[in-house]
């Protein structure tokens, strides 16, 4: 008896559906042997890395003010990636959005209401402007976006620590690499007292509507789904594939951008060397689990930012190293990856020596 | 200059382009079979904190290599497991695996953040590394350096001059093909990504027990990344991955020490060079659509299902 992969003629919805929860049950079967492996009780773990958080008002305004960024990039993302391009450089464009945006603010200390729309503005625009850069090499020079988006993302960083180490530093700040904290105008205000819940929250659910729109109603939409199960049928249905690099990585770079500026004008308040706890990478993981669909993209996200507070609760209460939320979202994927494969084969048992059909 | 400065100089560039080499190697390898790997930045960390786990723990660096090469074979096989049999997404997979390796390294590394460790031991020549200036450029460094660059021939000559090099690139070049005449595409696939795991876990082991002897989180800071621009750059061929190797060696080593040249630039500006660098070669040399698309495997990436 051997196992046997078969190809279905359509992809199955309904593992389609399945797959993901499968992926983040067999998630928490691993992280448990993982937990056990560091020496820690499995159950008090997993029940401190995933329950506790969601106990209290703070903790679950904290899974949407961690939701919404990395939301918001999936989104971007999963409209490449349906395209085949293969945008992984979102944690610089989100922090070009924070530079941009948070540049205003720093420049216009004394401005009215009208600060913030303007902030909102300079971060989608320098999240895409930074897309714009690999958007432009791939078109033009048919360099490879995966790996000049990334490099980047680690420029973009390092642009950021010079401005806060250099010219934006506070000059009231005791010397800490950090830009004066913003105006109150040009702060997204909190939604609810008591825990960190900002208008960001409500930018992110505007991003969700307006991508479910694109991917199931806009001629577009369907433009970039042909494109990235078959290429050739695109071009010659007329579809222009450059156009769709560069639409794919002005929104990604777009939204990545949005949700940066909503970082610095959200929870942060200033800029600082680290706006992100790598949200741009780890959108990448929301982006399949949510199987590159806004609706699904929402579940997703608010999963993964239970895994980042989930972390840092597991480093309070028992002292393990943040860094467990990084293994925990790598292994989800791989999981999820692992069980796609239900998704396009039927798995077969077939004796040696059986003809198959 | 005087030439003690330029001996340094000579020596800060080939340890800094070792790890690149050694990397590149496997992940050619493993290219030129099809396969895509995006996560040799995620093998390189668990090797090198794999690596310098198993060396602090026996006291010697060549157990800390072994375990590093293992380590990397065993993330690869990972990669391996769930392409290859499970048909994933090799783009996908690979950025998974570059996620769980920071992730895991930096879980598994927080022990050894900030301990000591003696350097693996130059392979000392008598007579021919104490000659002057020679010496220490040519005979002064250790094992893994002479490994990386044996290699560069072993593998020209594995992939041009041999069957089994044959058969590799013909997986690479048309897997449907090769399946028709009896070869063993799938095993052949996996040898050749556990190839580049081992190296991209020796790569690793270079960072953390010969470039600078400590464990620091993400120490391999893209240089996993920039070792899969630089097979582009090489257009797949492993001579030409030596010179890319050497020139971003050169690269690196320019952003360490060109403030102590008397160059006023801030310090961000000089780190941005190997990133800016990496983007201005994948320009330079993508740009020729036609030489690429020559020298690329024509299956790279591409799912292989025998029924399909």
């Amino acid at each position: 008896m051997r196992l046997r992969l078969e190809a279905r003629g359509a992809p199955s919805a309904a593992m389609a559906w399945a797959t993901p929860p499968a992926a983040v049950l067999a998630t928490l079967v691993a992280g448990s042997v993982l937990f056990a492996g560091l020496g820690f009780d499995p159950l008090q773990s997993l029940y401190s890395f995933f329950i506790q958080p969601l106990t209290n008002a703070y903790g679950i305004g904290e899974l949407a003010v961690k939701g919404a960024p990395l939301i918001i990039c999936a989104v971007g993302l999963s409209i490449g990636f349906r395209a085949n391009v293969w945008n992984i450089g979102a944690e610089g464009q989100l922090t070009m959005g924070a530079i941009c945006g948070g540049g205003v603010a720093l420049a216009l200390p004394d401005a009215g209401w009208w600060l913030l729309p303007v902030m909102v503005v300079a971060g989608a625009a320098g999240g895409m402007a930074w897309a714009a850069i690999p958007a432009f090499l791939r078109t033009r020079f048919n360099a490879n976006e995966i790996l000049t988006s990334l490099m980047l993302s680690y420029v973009a960083v390092l642009i950021l620590s010079y401005l806060v180490h250099g010219p934006w530093r506070d000059p009231a700040g005791f010397n800490f690499p950090e830009s004066a904290m913003f105006p109150d105008t040009g702060m997204l205000p909190v939604l609810w007292e008591g825990t960190r819940l900002h208008a960001g929250v409500l930018l992110a659910v505007a991003v969700v509507l307006a991508g479910w729109l694109l991917v199931s109603r806009a001629f577009l939409g369907f433009q970039i789904a042909v494109a990235g199960m078959a290429p050739a049928a695109a071009g010659y249905a007329g579809f222009r594939g450059k156009r769709l690099i560069w639409l794919s990585l002005l929104i990604g770079g777009g939204l990545a951008g949005l949700a940066g500026l909503g970082e610095v004008a959200g929870p942060i308040g200033q800029l600082r060397p680290t706006v992100s706890p790598g949200y741009g990478f780890t959108a990448i993981i929301v982006a399949f689990l949510g199987r590159l669909h806004p609706l699904g993209i929402v579940p997703a996200g608010l999963l993964v930012a239970l895994s980042y507070i989930g972390g840092e609760t597991v480093q309070i209460e028992l002292g393990m190293p943040v860094a467990v939320a990084g293994v925990f979202q790598g292994m989800l994927l791989f999981f999820l990856l692992a069980s796609d494969v239900l998704v396009r084969y039927r798995v077969r048992l077939t004796r040696p020596g059986e003809l198959v059909a | 200059m005087s030439p003690d400065f330029i001996a340094a100089v000579l020596v800060a560039v080939t340890t800094a382009a070792t790890p690149l080499l050694l990397a590149g190697l496997g992940e050619l390898v493993t290219e030129k079979a099809g396969v895509l790997n995006l996560g040799v930045e995620g093998m390189m960390l668990v090797g090198a904190v794999g690596g310098f786990a198993a060396a602090s723990a026996t006291g010697s660096g060549l157990t800390g290599v072994g375990v590093a090469a293992l380590l990397g074979m065993a993330t690869a096989a990972l990669f391996a497991f769930l392409t290859l049999t499970l048909l994933s997404n090799q783009v996908a997979t690979g950025l998974a695996l570059t996620i769980f390796g920071v992730g895991l390294s930096s879980l598994l590394g927080k022990p050894y953040i900030g301990m000591p460790l003696d350097r693996l031991p130059p392979l000392n020549i008598p007579g021919l590394s104490d000659l002057p200036l020679v010496g220490p450029v040519l005979f002064g460094h250790d094992a893994l350096v002479y490994l990386s660059l044996a290699a560069v021939p072993a593998v020209a000559w594995f992939l041009m001059r041999t069957r089994p090099g044959l058969i590799l690139r013909s997986v690479g070049e048309s897997p449907e093909a090769a399946h028709a005449l009896g070869h063993p595409v799938i095993a052949i696939r996996y040898a050749a990504t556990l190839f580049g795991g081992a190296m991209s876990g020796l790569a690793g082991a270079y960072l953390s027990l010969a470039y600078t002897p400590m464990w620091a989180e993400n120490m391999s800071a893209g240089r996993g990344w920039i070792a899969l621009a630089l097979v582009v750059f090489a257009t797949w061929k492993p001579g030409r991955l030596l010179l890319g190797a050497y020139l971003f060696g050169l690269v690196l080593i320019l952003q360490l020490h060109a403030q102590g040249l008397g160059l006023a630039v801030p310090s961000q500006w000089l780190s941005m060079l190997p990133y800016l660098a990496t983007i201005a070669v994948l320009v330079l040399i993508s740009r020729d659509a036609t030489r690429i698309r020559l020298n690329a495997p024509a299956s790279i990436g591409k799912v292989f299902h025998p029924d399909t």
